[in-house]
């Protein structure tokens, strides 16, 4: 029995008792014996279905709001995987040549690939097609959008801390193959927009050291653009990749369940438990009405909004481009550290052409920071030596380095995503796209560093505000005079169940502080690793300016006057009123409000 | 990895105040805050006022009915709409009626069932939060020892030990094995690059021919300041796409596409430039040196190409090297000239190879 029912307060108050006593429970009573219907019999008696079933419904699930992030990428990958079976009965992945006569008039009597002509007929000429389009579209954009706010939120909590490390790899290769599906997807229709993205596609290919040109022409099946790139883009984009995605989805999922999921501090959650709600009947229709809440909305901004309206840009040709060419959202910061990266880097050495300015932005870019986000899990355990198992999640505040390491990365990120659209901001704001771009390179390397410090002091002061919450209470906006004259404000102490989410957290310590002299009590020096003194410093590094959680002692002494400065870690006394210290006046100071 | 047991306190280094009994101190105060446990269940309205249980049980009633509404208005739009409808909708704009009809029957069709059972689940589903215990990840040490001991009679049973050559041919046959599945495909694809990076279908005395019309172009009639977007003859217009295929077209239109602009011969700075032109009539290869976008943005105030993908800006003046952006090399230059008739031809190929860089570029 790993599920037991939790003492409530409330339970007295309900007309029906039994509805709070668990299945299991009232099965053992015998009084009314519930009997599983027939056709769960029957499979019960071929596969063993009730184990399974037993196991499974009881399965208790933390809610939080940001747990829902993961949901919305996992229901959008549904709903592309429903909309785009549907696009395959009526799309030709095909760059044969036709002349297009369907009911979109400006492009009667173009020459265009099949590719491009069925897509202008599912867009205008099957019913509800176009429909269909736009969903499977917004839905692949939420899906990465869910992905990205999802690995956001796992790593600001360390949800990737042990036992965790593996599902936080499967989940990057995920977000990487979710991206590289999205590139195939919209790369497909061949319009000219699309086709300008795979003519750079080419190009970064290309400029791969020795290989280049081999990789090129095994890829296109020649020189560019040739006719075998849509239809390989097309298996890869509706069998090899979605085959990966939704293999490594399900062994996301199925640690997920392994693991049991983690939860956020709070009142009665511990590292050996999990507080929430089971999965039958609750969290099956929160979970499964969210699925039609998702797709609901997704269909909501695709009958309003149009995305990639594709028969505006006409067929692709070489030889033609629109100003404004901007890949779907999330290739942007390949797309912008192709922008921003000087032509110099690109050099000839013995004779070869090392096309880095290309090289750097694409091919290596992509690997590189999925590698780097891989790794990071290892790294942190690494640099704090924690070998623990972490089920409780840690507030980002309480983690000072980790958030600030985390927005750090989101600043490069967003500078590159947004030299992505220099050309835009130039226009639209009036600016030199020239001055824009110098201003990015640097941004690219000083932000990152302004953005550390100031996120790395914003949870400090954070915390130390949960200190002084802890000690002093919440403020009430109560001004009240004594009877000598003085003016306080009343401060409310906080209830046992709210202050335990503020002081629940471990602090560590550096590893400076935990290892053990350099020599031993015989006076001989420890072996250690070269890598010793890295770790040690960064260590450091990590650990250094913590705030410690309030203890039994501080409170006490906070509570009492003559203590309150002897304090060293405790902030500055605050003028008010000693929390608890005259409880009978604050009673009395309530009733006279009421 | 960390040696472990470098430290003090091996792998936990900080106080358990969570789980572990906080030890006492002299002054009676623990050393940690205590978990309190759940705080007591607050009951909802809908669990002590069995009016308020009656209403959500309608409202959620309501949303199931509204979806199956709107799944119904789906078929009706489906059939009753005209596919081409169009009209003006608020705040959008011009738009198809009909796909908007489909997307909002189906948006309340959906959605309904969402907020339905959500509401359902958070209304009238028990709220008491379920506490399931957590074991260790690690396995026990019984089982640890099991999965060890069937290692270890495995390893023994298949002899591996004892006939090491079984293991050497083993894995060198699975390692071979892969080999002709990857040289099929390795081998199949391509063809190689060979010369067709290094060469232009460009050949000296094809006439420069506008695209599309595949025209001409008499000396005299290029005005100061005009821009042609040009292919090679035989490469261009009704006759090339009669003969050659659609692919051969946008092949040649991806390597062969040259710009032609007339400047005034004094603003040209460079020589070379001005002798491979006729009168400020110049030719470069519209084939951005980056990775190979159409450097299609001629500003004629400043006689600078900019090349909308990634903004590689390159100045006409002076023989179409790089001012900005990350481009590296000059757009390549097309020797031109004129035929006996006046038209414009190539007094050449271009000299160097068109277009993004590779890594034997130089090697050509």
């Amino acid at each position: 029995m790993t599920t037991s029912r939790v003492p409530q307060g409330a339970d007295d108050l309900r007309s029906d008792g039994a509805t709070t006593t668990t299945a299991d429970q009232s099965a053992a009573t015998g009084a009314d014996r519930p009997a599983l219907p027939p056709p769960i019999v029957w499979s019960d008696e071929r596969v063993g279905t009730a184990k399974g079933m037993r196991f499974l419904l009881k399965k208790v699930f933390p809610d939080h709001w940001s747990f829902l992030l993961g949901e919305v990428a996992m229901y959008s990958m549904v709903i592309c995987l429903i909309t785009g079976t549907f696009l395959t009965f009526w799309f030709i992945p095909s760059m044969g040549h036709v002349t297009y006569d369907g009911s979109y008039v400006p492009l009667k009597g173009v020459g265009m690939s099949e590719a491009y002509a069925s897509t202008l007929d599912i867009s205008f000429d099957i019913k509800g097609g176009l429909l269909i389009r736009q969903l499977h579209h917004w839905a692949a954009l939420l899906f990465i959008v869910g992905i990205a706010l999802h690995v956001a939120r796992v790593f600001f909590t360390g949800a990737f801390r042990k036992p965790r490390e593996i599902n936080w790899v499967i989940g990057s290769v995920l977000s990487l193959l979710a991206i590289i599906e999205g590139f195939a997807g919209y790369s497909l229709p061949d319009d000219l927009l699309s086709g300008t993205g795979i003519r750079a596609m080419a190009g970064f290919m290309q400029s791969a050291p020795v290989i280049g040109s081999y990789m090129t022409f095994f890829v296109f099946g020649g020189p560019f653009p040739g006719e075998m790139i849509i239809p390989r883009l097309y298996i890869a984009h509706v069998l090899l990749i979605p085959a990966l995605l939704v293999g490594l989805f399900t062994a996301h999922i199925v640690l997920v369940a392994v693991h049991k999921h983690t939860q956020y501090p709070g009142p009665g959650r511990t590292n050996n438990n999990v507080v929430g709600f089971p999965l039958m009947p609750v969290y099956m229709a929160k979970a499964g009405g969210f699925f039609f809440i998702v797709f609901g909305i997704t269909a909501l901004i695709s009958a309003l909004v149009t995305i990639n309206p594709v028969w505006v840009y006409g067929p692709y040709d070489p030889t033609q481009v629109t100003a404004g060419s901007q890949p779907d959202f999330y290739m942007w910061f390949s797309d912008g550290a192709l922008r921003l990266l000087p032509g110099w880097l690109e050099f000839t050495l013995f004779g070869f052409t090392f096309g880095m300015n290309i090289f750097l932005g694409s091919l290596l870019l992509l690997p590189l920071v999925w590698i780097l986000l891989s790794l990071y899990p290892f790294l942190e355990a690494w640099v704090t030596g924690d070998k623990r198992e972490h089920h409780i999640l840690d507030r980002p505040r309480n983690a000072p380095v980790r958030t600030a390491i985390g927005a750090a990365a989101i600043s490069m990120y967003l500078v590159l995503a947004l030299a992505t659209v220099n050309d835009i901001l130039a226009i639209k704001l009036g600016l030199s796209i020239n001055d824009i771009t110098v201003t990015f390179r640097a941004a690219f390397f000083l932000l990152p560093v302004i953005v550390f410090y100031i996120v790395k002091r914003l949870c400090i002061s954070l915390q130390r505000a949960d200190r002084d919450r802890v000690l002093h209470g919440t403020e009430t906006g109560r001004i009240v005079r004594t009877p000598e004259g003085e003016f306080y404000e009343v401060h409310e102490p906080l209830d046992p169940y709210t202050r335990w989410t503020l002081v629940q957290h471990d602090p560590m310590l550096p590893l400076s502080q935990r290892e053990q002299d350099e020599v031993d009590e015989h006076g001989v020096r420890r072996p250690r690793p070269v890598t010793h003194g890295l770790r040690r410093a960064l260590s450091d590094f990590y650990f250094r300016d913590q705030v410690q959680p309030v203890t039994p002692a501080e409170l006490a002494a906070a509570q009492s006057h003559g203590e309150h400065d002897a304090l060293e870690s405790a902030p500055t006394p605050q003028l008010g009123e000693p929390v608890s210290a005259v409880p009978g006046e604050r009673a009395a100071l309530r009733n006279r409000e009421d | 990895m960390a040696d472990s047991s470098d430290y003090k306190t091996d792998d936990t280094p900080v106080r358990q105040g969570a789980d572990a009994a906080p030890p006492a101190r002299t002054d009676g105060l623990p050393e940690r805050f205590e978990n309190p446990g759940l705080p007591p269940h607050v009951p909802r309205r809908a669990d002590v006022d069995e009016a308020a249980a009656k209403r959500a049980e309608r409202q959620v009633v309501a949303m199931f009915a509204l979806s199956a509404l709107g799944t119904l208005g789906f078929i009706v739009a489906y059939f009753v709409v005209p596919a081409d409808a169009r009209g003006t909708v608020v705040g959008i704009g011009e738009m198809n009626l009909y796909h908007l009809a489909l997307g909002l029957t189906l948006a309340v069709s959906l959605s309904g069932i969402g907020f339905g059972a959500v509401h359902w689940a958070k209304t009238l589903m028990p709220d008491n939060e379920v506490i399931e215990e957590r074991h260790p990840q690690a396995s026990s040490d019984e089982d640890r020892e099991g999965a060890a001991a069937i290692l270890r009679s495995g390893w023994e049973g298949s002899q591996l030990g004892r006939r090491p050559l079984i293991l050497q041919s083993a894995a060198g046959a699975l390692g071979l094995f892969a080999v002709p599945l990857v040289l099929q495909v390795a081998g199949s694809l391509g063809p190689l690059p060979g010369r067709e990076l290094y060469d232009t279908n460009w050949r000296r005395g094809l006439r420069l021919m506008i695209d599309p019309s595949g025209t001409p172009i008499r000396a005299a009639d290029v005005t100061l300041g005009s821009v042609f977007h040009v292919m090679p003859e035989g490469w261009v217009g009704e006759e090339a796409e009669e003969e050659l295929s659609a692919a051969a077209i946008l092949e040649a239109k991806a390597e062969d596409q040259v710009i032609l602009v007339r400047l005034d011969p004094a603003l040209i700075q460079s020589e070379k430039q001005r002798s491979w032109g006729v009168d400020g009539i110049v030719a470069y290869s519209k084939v951005c040196t980056h990775v190979g976008c159409p450097v299609a943005l001629y500003e004629q105030q400043t006689h600078h190409l900019l090349c909308p993908c990634h903004q590689s800006t390159f100045d006409m003046t002076r023989d179409c090297e790089v001012i900005f952006g990350p481009a590296r090399r000059a757009l390549p230059q097309l020797p031109i000239t004129v035929d006996d008739e006046g038209y414009l031809i190539a007094d050449d190929s271009f000299q160097e190879p068109v277009g993004p860089s590779f890594w034997e570029r130089e090697r050509g």
